[in-house]
């Protein structure tokens, strides 16, 4: 488990990058929290059809590494996806209208939060199966190489994950070919309740990559800038040819595994450990240096929350005003005869 | 005796089977301390211990494979796959090995292990937590699959696949875990595999069903003459208790929630067309689940069997 206490953002790193880019990486962030605090407060009226694995917490990981990215990279995501999609682009409205179930939502209101998608933003879906989306994206990867289009891939998955075979062929498998992919691991230290030292014999993830032969790099998930500068590096290693990498990123789901409220009372977690990591909230520690730092003014800062409400408010009601599946769409989309 | 669900009836089981034989070893994702996703190991860790109850690496394949292993040493696992959906990733181990392992070392090796996974729709899940996928195992040879419907069944169903020297994969259904209550005796008793319980006589239509849908089934059967056959082993199935029911019946319907097309619902039918044409007065028929993937929740009704169209196939054979 991570020992550093507070997030520190470097004046040297603060200074190098746009403020226009770190204006974005701090919008996106508080877009994805304000969008999964909306889900903890509605989801108690039932009306959401789906369960939901919220990302509040952890929301610097999807900001930091899809500002690196192009509307036409591959983006392939998981069960705890909502901020993937959020920062790779997909519109609030198409996830809302998913999970209350209706035929506007990115997956026709049958699939649920497990299942975004978005192709006109490079977003190729997900599925609940842990794991399962990664060697996908070492397939668009080698698509993009034989097809020279520069693309990248990137896929994002837990430390649940890299307990999984699929992980180690598809990553040696990128290695090999030199794909463009970007592998991200959100170590939040837990699969559902199991922590990860009760099921990886090392747990140096990052590490792990330098067997096949590719870089790995571990850094403070809940810090955004050192996300952000981890992808740049590895999205233009990929670009330019130099194949994958592996970013380990550490950080903690607020939440408990599934569904909108702490899981401390049920025991697999302590409040402590939960209290520690509200401290280093990667949102709150970046308004903050962005505030203090005067890299942007706090009348800009103040203003972002309202147009988010906004958002949320006009994604709603368009979720609420569309109509559910017709019975038929269950027989809809299995394959052409 | 004791009214208890087929969760409980399932814990007794285990802790049954584990007090009783210490080659009883437990694994699977999150059973140890948690319990389980469906809390059918609760306690089970504090009874017998980490080396019998363990939690694994998130890694279905592997779970499958090293249960192989312990199974060809000597060892009696069970493991523990939290969604039928999850097991597709560890079908190679299950497919090219354990089913093989008899036939491959000459009988040298059995494989004695259960995989326990819940199956089946109405928990209101999402895709891959809903499968009823029993006809892809029961197409593969070698391994043995089973599927419960009461507390009672589950219990003793569950003792004999502990005891069987084969790989038998135990399908748990979901949607009535804790629905049904029933009396079941706290002493150990062993439900014979291969063999069906015919739940209620009858003269008129032979009713061939198992797990969640047994129940629909029977609802369904108010008004008819059913002859009611819990198959309860799947694979491999007890045929002579279905051809003795249709030569006196003369009809069959088959209800189950798989996906109908290459069905057991299909196996069972061509059974009797084989062996009990000529007593068949009207077509067999299959009240099964569509062609589709399972859906979330909102459209869950219209995936499963509901009584309404078995109650219409029970008319339609009646019509001969
Ligand atoms: C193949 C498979 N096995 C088990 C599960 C059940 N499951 C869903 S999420 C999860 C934990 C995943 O942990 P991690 O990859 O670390 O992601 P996190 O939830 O921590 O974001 C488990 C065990 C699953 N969905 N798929
Ligand atoms: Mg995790």
């Amino acid at each position: 488990m991570s020992t550093k206490s507070d997030v520190n953002f470097s004046p040297e790193d603060l200074a190098a990058i746009p403020q226009k880019a770190l204006l974005e990486l701090y919008t996106t962030m508080l877009r994805i929290r304000l969008f999964e605090e909306k889900i903890v407060e509605l989801y108690p009226e039932q009306e959401m059809k789906c369960p939901v694995h919220l990302c509040i917490g952890q929301e610097a990981i999807a900001a930091g590494v899809c500002r690196n990215l192009k509307k036409d990279d591959y983006m392939v995501s998981n069960h705890r996806g909502h901020g993937h999609g959020i920062a790779k682009g997909i519109s609030m409205k198409v996830l809302f209208a998913e999970f209350y179930g209706r035929t506007t939502g990115c997956s026709k209101g049958k699939g649920g939060s497990m299942h975004i998608i978005d192709t006109s933003q490079g977003i190729l879906g997900t599925s609940a199966i842990v794991g399962g989306g990664i060697p996908m994206a070492v397939g668009t990867g080698l698509s993009s190489r034989i097809k020279k289009d520069k693309r990248v891939s990137v896929v994002f998955f837990g430390d649940g994950a890299f307990d999984e075979g699929v992980f180690y062929e598809s990553f040696n498998f990128a290695s090999l070919k030199k794909l463009p992919v970007v592998f991200v691991c959100e170590n939040n230290f837990y699969a559902t309740n199991s922590r990860q030292s009760s099921r990886q014999s090392s747990c140096e993830i990052a590490n792990s990559a330098r067997a096949f032969g590719a870089p790995g790099m571990c850094v403070d998930g809940n810090n955004v800038v050192e996300v952000y500068k981890a992808a740049d590096q590895a999205v233009k290693l990929a670009r330019s040819g130099g194949g994958p990498s592996l970013i380990e990123a550490t950080t903690y789901r607020w939440k408990g595994h599934v569904g909108p409220d702490v899981d401390y009372e049920k025991g697999a977690r302590t409040e402590e450990e939960l209290i520690y990591w509200m401290k280093r909230c990667p949102v709150k520690n970046f308004e903050k240096a962005l505030r203090e730092g005067g890299i942007v003014t706090g009348e800009t800062l103040d203003a972002i929350p309202q147009a988010i409400f906004t958002e949320l408010d006009e994604a709603l009601s368009f979720a609420i005003k569309s109509p559910y599946p017709k019975p038929e769409a269950l027989y809809e989309d299995l394959y052409n005869i | 005796m004791g009214k208890i669900t087929i969760v409980k009836a399932i814990n007794q089981a285990l802790a049954e089977e584990m007090a009783r034989d210490e080659d009883v070893v437990l694994l699977g994702e999150d059973i140890g301390q948690d319990g389980g996703v469906f809390r059918v190991t609760d306690g089970l860790l504090e009874k017998f211990g980490p080396q019998r109850v363990m939690d694994t690496p998130l890694a279905e394949l592997a779970i499958a494979g090293t249960a192989i292993g312990m199974a060809v040493y000597g060892l009696r696992p069970v493991a523990e796959i939290q969604f039928m959906g999850f097991t597709y990733g560890a079908l190679e181990q299950v497919f090219s090995h354990a089913s093989r392992i008899r036939s491959r070392s000459r009988g040298r090796f059995t494989c004695p292990m259960v995989i326990r996974t819940p199956y089946g729709i109405g928990i209101k899940a999402p895709e891959l937590h809903s499968e009823s996928a029993e006809s892809l195992y029961c197409h593969m040879p070698g391994i043995k699959v089973v599927a419960p419907s009461t507390p009672y069944n589950a219990k003793g169903l569950l003792i004999s696949a502990i005891r069987d020297d084969d790989m038998v994969l135990f399908m748990e259904p979901a949607s009535i875990y804790r629905a049904i209550k029933a009396e079941v005796p706290t002493e150990n008793y062993a439900i014979p595999l291969g063999k069906a319980a015919i739940m209620q006589e009858g003269d008129e239509i032979t009713l061939v069903s198992w797990g969640a849908m047994l129940h629909k089934a029977m609802e369904a059967s108010e008004g008819f003459d059913c002859e009611i056959i819990d198959l309860m082993t799947l694979k491999p199935f007890d045929e002579e208790a279905i051809l003795e029911s249709v030569r006196k019946t003369g009809r069959l319907v088959i209800v189950h929630e798989a996906t109908k097309n290459c069905g057991l619902g299909a196996e069972i039918a061509a059974l009797v067309a084989e062996e009990a044409l000529f007593y068949l007065k009207a077509p067999v028929l299959r009240v099964a689940g569509p062609e589709a993937v399972t859906p979330m929740a909102s459209l869950e009704d219209e995936y499963v069997p509901k009584v309404a169209r078995i109650r219409e196939a029970l008319k339609d054979v009646m019509k001969y």
